[in-house]
């Protein structure tokens, strides 16, 4: 191949935020010595240069942090540096919703929108932000300042939140929930100002039983300094990790297999499976991956345990790795988590430091080591293959599965991918062995489980219970319906979950008891609404949420998700095409042909809240 | 791995990676006793050639040749590909010996997936030679002066044929030159524009007594010659075979009728015969290519059919139940070996003809661009988003160091001639090396540039290696 | 010159003027022979090699598939899900196109779930593109009997560079009374081809020979996601600036005439453009060595297109500037 480049060059700033991803440009040496008579007799391209792909993304972000958009010119020179073709590092910079490869003001107030901010005043807060800035997408502020509606920015229990990006020298990313227009126009004005925004301390627990003696997994929230390593071990930190050396990497396996831990991620795979597949594959070297892009709308619980417990998920993939023979992982985290990605950074920092990541654990002979990709606003990138594809700095578009990622992962090789959720449940595991571990919850489903709180429940957050327990307890634990307390529908899982009726609340939260009701777990997400609020507006942004994150590979999911969208549209205008049954027969072929003919899990689900809502008859839902 | 040898250092290079290869025990000694002769010759020949020599004349790192010598001689299968950078040098054999002195040191030859594979620049100029157009060659590459192969195609065809070989194409200029070649019959050539050293070329055809020129367009040539014989289109117009140059013999057929009183060349040939009162038989391609099965035993088993079914053969082909050959000197794995050992040349690296001085500092090297071809004269037909005028590419470093800029027009003179250019920097270029085709000659005559000092054994001239000189033309006189 | 004739300008008098003895037959190393893997289709006991594919398992039945991001010559990207069958066990259909063949598989290719799979692909496609002048989706439209009218009429096209200037995010809301296509001006900016995006099924067959399956140029890739996902240059530059180089390789396997050589184009436009009155010719292309196979498409005496066979071993459908677009000498005025 040969990198074909327009004139387009950049400008010195460009220049240097790629720098500081991939280093000075060594003049085309390799190996170190540089001799005027020999420049331009050998190319620093080829293989060697090509296997730097992966560092794309964390380029593109350095630009966009400096720039705040992604010129030409700045793409013509990451492309060179890693030789890319321009066209391709396009292609993948126009994929992420945080990149813009258009001229855009550096500070950007993205405000969520997505069903559970709508249930707690997304709307008034849009319409407060058009008469303070002007409408979504237009400049203000001399041209420094912008905004516009986001998709779930995972901070449900604090809705309506608001994220605002500021690009500069000095690159912020700064959360407000619960915001409110005067809030973010004061964080706006410190950006103006090049000033570090002040942001008043959220004082609301997102972990509202913290400090119960009945947690597990949550049993350190509240009670350790979550940027001290030292705090963590106090806390009872790392005696997992001393005991996995003791069990070598076959006994781990075993136990996390005996413990039948199911992935929480939203699939329910069996963990053990997972492992045993990876620790025996031939291939080498073999990936450790934590999923840590929580993107369901609805979902925040790994942000939670990213942000107050970050040595847990550290010392979690440790064993991980060491169990199933890697020495690298990676730990994909979403881009709109600022507070996450500074905690995991300092405690893989920490964790270094100590001895207890990098060569030699422990003074073991093991090795093992951690680096943090982020997203760039991709709900896509969550699923497994597509996140793969993010990492190697290609489109976040999703593989065909089978061959799967324990055979073919990233890179092509051997993978191991956990949630963040599933491998905290790994520390216990190690420590008490599989069969106290399993003993807990029911027999199918082991353990405990991470709910999300949101909607209208008196004290949302992230609650922990014993796989069992009924979804009205849980709602319960959560002080019960507010807002206008009478519950009109609970959102169970998340965006691609299933919509509930107040007379089905006793169904036990177990894989295989909302299975039977053709519901599922998926992420955790418990959203309620009152009967204030308007379904049909709820499933409106449900379907456009589909409509906007599916990566539009395959047929089914790019124009299913899109006459879905349309159809509801003027099924719920009463402005049919024929009768309201045609309407309704058309809505289950698209249902259909996207679940049963799209290549991942997006297109698979992309129909089910709303067929699910459907069938619990909340398409004639009151109307406001 | 890219390597950017200085031109005319490719002796040096394969030198310097054979010596590595013996040095680290890499040489594949059992194919080298069994199969390849005048071994130790090589091996003192290559001796001085140590990295640090052919760093210091190929500009290659030390460690990069050495990485190349070592990954090409552990390579389960490796194949030395090259085009005219090899061939168009004053020493092209040379360069050629070295390369296949690799591949008989580590056995890359004669075996599935290696092998030495000149890249073909023309879509018959496998099959011209195999027809028998060399100076010492009947069809089927039987050498003439081999008595009793001349005598098969003496009685085949009924005449006496010369038995001394005839001269290459620069010993023809050469012969021209001494008055001694006086007609000349030029098929599908343009050697007005595209011999080296353009200006001698010129002077050359213009004396001839006698200039015929057959060619499917007007070229330049066809312009200075005496009788124009107008050509079919042999690809499109006319029925016959080509030959590529992975020795695939392939059908060619009529698509298109030929404008009136057009021909085919087998016609001409055969009308021109019969005109000088011989008879070559009917003009029927099929006929003419089964007499030459006849009489080339590697065309033999090629009937039209079996070309037809097999999508083509690659030659030698023995007999009908012949699949044809993926491969050539698999002989050489044979045990004993079948036929002569395969022989090492010991071959010394030469620079190129031309030296670089204060007057001529720069190398200009030629070639093609991806969308033209040679002089242009088909390629000129179409109208290519890619096409530039013709240019002298030039580094960046050296655009800044003579202060000119892209576009600029400049006098790019050697010591034959001089031709004016506009300037394209080329980022891919390293100082002291300039690029330029001879897609347009009637723009820019790169020819004029050139040299033709030849190659003695296959009358190539050096096209890759001439001293240049970059002026910046006044404005004055580029206003004239 | 053949390094045979170079060399033996060098040879002592043996090897001067005898040919090379004849040696043993060359052969290719082959693989150990797949072990047959045996599998139900459609009722039908089957065994194939292991490593096929199930289109390859359901072609050794004669049973039609139908593909459209599917080639020969092309890595799968099995994004079109036109080829899906039933396989028992699986939770979701499977591209056919891609999915290895296990012992024991149980497949059916024409239930009704993979009918309505299949139906509904042709319709978002048809609802959605331009299928003009694609034929075979046609055909399959027929066959699997889609309705492409039951989203509505066509929503409007977009105007200029819209299309190309979609970002990620939120999107206006539809109001569903017509349905969004992917219609847009023709993209005309060189000599040689115009892209016609409105026809664009997104097969990605395009990118992938002009990627890593055929040209390594690199010129065309996807862009932007989802339904405003589309194959774009860099920062959509006109093919001029881009990589391009004019192999035609992205329009020989374009399924839909989305990219179509500007003389095809303009002939369509001006209404000469007749397949029933062009002729095929098979020869070899007249520049390089290669020898590369050309397929003329003969009109009235003139070569009005050039294709390659794909299953050519020395092409495998591919072609460069010079044998797709070189012959327009052969249609100058000619000779005198």
């Amino acid at each position: 191949m040969d990198l074909h480049l327009t004139k387009d060059t950049p400008s010195a700033a460009e220049r240097l935020a790629v720098d500081s991803v991939l280093g000075e440009s060594g003049l085309g040496r390799s190996d170190g010595v540089t001799s005027a008579a020999l420049v331009g007799h050998e190319a620093a391209a080829g293989h060697a240069a090509r296997a730097n792909r992966h560092l794309l993304l964390p380029v593109l972000h350095a630009i966009q942090e400096r720039m705040g958009w992604i010129s030409h010119g700045a793409l013509n020179y990451a492309c060179q540096r890693l030789t890319i073709p321009p066209t391709e590092a396009y292609g993948v910079a126009t994929f992420y919703a945080l990149f813009s490869v258009q001229p855009k003001p550096p500070i950007v107030a993205h405000v969520c929108d997505d069903i559970a901010c709508m249930a707690n005043g997304a709307e008034q807060l849009c319409s407060e932000m058009t008469q303070r800035l002007g409408k979504a997408g237009t400049k203000s502020g001399a041209g420094s300042v912008t905004w516009h509606r986001s998709p779930c920015l995972g901070m449900c229990e604090r809705a309506p939140a608001a994220m605002i990006t500021a690009a500069g020298k000095r690159p912020s990313t700064t959360v407000v929930a619960p915001a409110n227009g005067a809030a973010i126009e004061r964080i706006l004005e410190d950006e103006k100002h090049e000033e570090p925004p002040l942001v008043e301390s959220q004082t609301m627990g997102s972990v509202p039983q913290a400090g119960s003696a009945e947690l597990r997994l949550l049993r350190r929230m509240s009670r350790i300094d979550p940027d001290s390593i030292a705090s963590y071990r106090a806390a009872g930190g790392y005696q997992a990790l001393t005991r996995a050396l003791e069990l070598g990497p076959e006994q781990i396996v075993r136990e996390v297999a005996a413990s039948k831990l199911m992935g929480r991620g939203g699939a329910a795979f069996p963990a053990g499976i997972k492992w045993r597949s990876v620790a025996s594959a031939a291939a080498r070297p073999h990936y450790m991956v934590c999923n840590a892009d929580e993107s369901e709308p609805g979902t925040f619980k790994d942000r939670v345990v990213l942000e107050e417990d970050p040595f847990a998920v550290v010392e979690a993939m440790t064993i991980a790795g060491i169990a199933t023979g890697c020495e690298k992982g990676f730990i994909y985290l979403r881009g709109e988590y600022p507070l996450a990605l500074a905690r995991m950074t300092n405690a893989l920092a920490q964790a270094r430091a100590a001895g207890l990541l990098g060569g030699s654990i422990l003074g073991n002979t093991m090795s093992f080591d951690i680096e943090i990709r982020r997203g760039a606003g991709a709900y896509i990138c969550g699923e497994e293959t597509a996140l793969f594809n993010s990492i190697e700095g290609f489109r976040g578009e999703p593989r065909n599965k089978p061959p799967f990622p324990t055979e073919v992962g990233l890179f092509g090789k051997p993978t191991l991918v956990n949630n963040v959720e599933t491998l905290i449940n790994v520390l216990d595991i190690v420590l008490e062995g599989s069969e106290a571990y399993a003993a807990i919850g029911t027999e199918q489903s082991t353990g405990t489980k991470l709910f999300c709180l949101s909607g209208h429940v008196a004290r949302p957050g992230v609650y922990e219970v014993p796989f069992g327990t009924s979804l009205l307890a849980l709602i319960e634990l959560a002080g019960g319906v507010a807002g206008s307390g009478n519950m009109q529908a609970v959102l169970l899982g998340g965006a691609a979950g299933t919509f509930l009726t107040p007379q089905e609340l006793d169904t036990p939260l177990t894989f295989e008891s909302t299975r039977a009701i053709g519901a599922t777990l998926g992420s955790g997400v418990v959203m309620v609404f009152d009967d204030t609020v308007n379904m049909q507006r709820v499933l409106l942004r449900v379907a456009a949420f589909f409509r906007d994150e599916s990566c539009g590979q395959c047929v089914p999911c790019r124009v299913g998700t899109v006459r879905q969208e349309e159809l509801l549209n003027r099924l719920f205008a009463e402005k049919t095409i024929g009768s309201t049954e045609d309407e309704l027969h058309l809505l289950n072929d698209i249902g259909q042909a996207m679940r049963d003919a799209s290549i991942c899990g997006l297109g698979q689900t992309a129909s089910s809240a709303i067929e699910s809502a459907a069938r619990v008859g909340l398409f004639n839902g009151r109307k406001h | 791995m890219w390597l950017g040898v200085d031109v005319g250092a490719d002796i040096a290079l394969a030198n310097a990676m054979g010596r590595e290869i013996i040095a680290a025990g890499l040489a594949n000694e059992e194919f080298i006793d069994n199969a390849t002769s005048d071994f130790a010759a090589y091996r003192s020949a290559v001796e001085p050639y140590t990295l640090t020599y052919a760093e210091e004349i190929t500009g290659v790192p030390a460690a990069v040749i050495r990485e190349t010598a070592h990954t090409y001689a552990r390579a389960d299968r490796a194949q030395i590909c090259w085009t005219l950078g090899i061939t168009e040098h004053h020493n092209a054999v040379d360069n050629v010996l070295a390369i296949i002195n690799l591949a008989l040191l580590t056995g890359h030859v004669g075996r599935y997936g290696s092998g030495l594979n000149p890249l073909r620049g023309q879509n018959n100029v496998q099959g011209s030679g195999d027809m028998g157009a060399l100076p010492d060659r009947l069809p089927g590459f039987q050498h003439v002066e081999n008595a009793p192969l001349r005598e098969k195609f003496e009685r085949a065809w009924h005449k006496r044929i010369p038995a001394k070989k005839g001269w290459n194409l620069s010993e023809m200029f050469d012969a021209m030159e001494l008055g001694v070649l006086t007609a000349l019959y030029v098929i599908g050539e343009n050697p007005a524009q595209s011999e080296a050293d353009q200006h001698r070329a010129i002077n050359l055809l213009q004396g001839l007594e006698i200039l015929v020129v057959q060619d499917v367009l007007m070229n330049a040539t066809a312009a200075m010659a005496d009788v124009v014989l107008p050509a079919a289109a042999s690809w499109c117009e006319s029925d016959g075979t080509v030959t590529n140059s992975e020795r695939r013999v392939q059908r060619v057929r009529r698509a298109l009728d030929a404008p009136p009183g057009v021909k085919d060349d087998i016609t001409i040939l055969c009308d021109l015969a019969t005109r000088m009162g011989g008879d070559l038989g009917p003009p029927v391609a099929e006929s003419i290519w089964d007499e030459l099965r006849s009489l080339s035993p590697f065309h033999t088993g090629m009937s039209y059919e079996r070309i037809e079914q097999l999508g083509g053969i690659q030659w030698p082909c023995y007999d009908e139940s012949h699949p044809g050959e993926l491969y050539l000197h698999g002989r050489l794995w044979a045990r004993p070996v079948i036929g002569p050992r395969a022989p090492f040349h010991a071959v010394a690296y030469k620079p190129p003809a031309e030296w670089l001085d204060d007057r001529f500092p720069i190398r200009l090297t030629t070639g093609r661009r991806l969308d033209s071809f040679n002089t242009g004269v088909q390629t000129a037909g179409y109208t290519s988003p890619l096409r530039r005028r013709e240019t002298i590419d030039l580094s960046p470093e050296d655009g800044r160091k003579l202060g000119v800029a892209e576009g600029e027009t400049v006098r790019v003179s050697s010591r034959r001639g001089s031709v004016e250019a506009p300037v394209r920097i080329d980022s891919t270029l390293r100082p002291g090396l300039a690029f330029m085709t001879p897609h347009f000659p009637n723009e820019v005559a790169t020819n004029e540039l050139t040299i033709d000092a030849t190659d003695p054994k296959s009358g190539t001239a050096e096209f890759k290696a001439a001293a240049i000189r970059i002026d910046k033309v006044e404005v004055g006189v580029a206003q004239d | 010159m053949g390094s045979e004739s170079e060399l033996s300008e060098l040879q002592p008098t043996w090897q001067f003027l005898n040919p090379i003895p004849q040696g043993p037959l060359p052969t290719i190393p082959e693989p150990a022979a797949a072990p047959e893997v045996e599998l139900i289709i459609d009722g039908r006991e089957t065994s194939v090699p292991t490593g096929s594919t199930l289109l390859q398992a359901t072609k050794s039945l004669g049973i039609e598939t139908p593909t459209l991001c599917y080639l020969e010559n092309l890595t799968p990207v099995n994004a079109c899900r036109v080829c899906v069958v039933e396989l028992e066990g699986s939770r979701t259909l499977v591209p056919a196109c891609s999915r290895k063949v296990e012992a024991g598989m149980q497949v059916q290719t024409d239930s009704p779930r993979v009918r309505l799979s299949r139906r509904m692909v042709l319709e978002f496609l048809a609802s959605s593109v331009d299928v003009s002048t694609a034929p075979e989706l046609q055909q399959y439209m027929g066959q699997y009997a889609a309705e492409p009218e039951r989203y509505g009429p066509s929503g409007p096209p977009a105007l200029g560079n819209e299309r190309d200037a979609a970002v990620p995010g939120h999107h206006v809301a539809p109001d569903g009374a017509t349905a969004g296509t992917v219609e847009q001006p023709v993209k005309i900016d060189n000599e040689l081809y115009i892209r016609d995006y409105s026809k664009c099924i997104l097969c990605y067959k395009c990118v992938e020979a002009c990627g890593e399956d055929a040209q390594n140029t690199f010129a065309i890739a996807v862009a932007g996601r989802g339904f405003d996902a589309r194959i774009a240059t860099e920062y959509t530059v006109p093919l001029p600036d881009s990589a391009c180089v004019y192999c035609g390789n992205c329009i020989g396997v374009c399924p839909t005439g989305a990219l179509m050589f500007r003389s095809e184009y303009e002939m369509r436009e001006a209404g000469t453009w007749d397949e029933s009155a062009q002729s095929e010719t098979d020869t070899i292309c007249s520049y390089c060595g290669v020898g590369c196979n050309l397929q003329l498409h003969i009109q009235d005496n003139e070569i009005v297109k050039v294709m390659s066979p794909i299953e050519s071993g020395v092409t495998q459908g591919h072609l460069c500037i010079k044998g797709r677009f070189g012959w327009q000498f052969m249609q100058q005025p000619k000779k005198k």
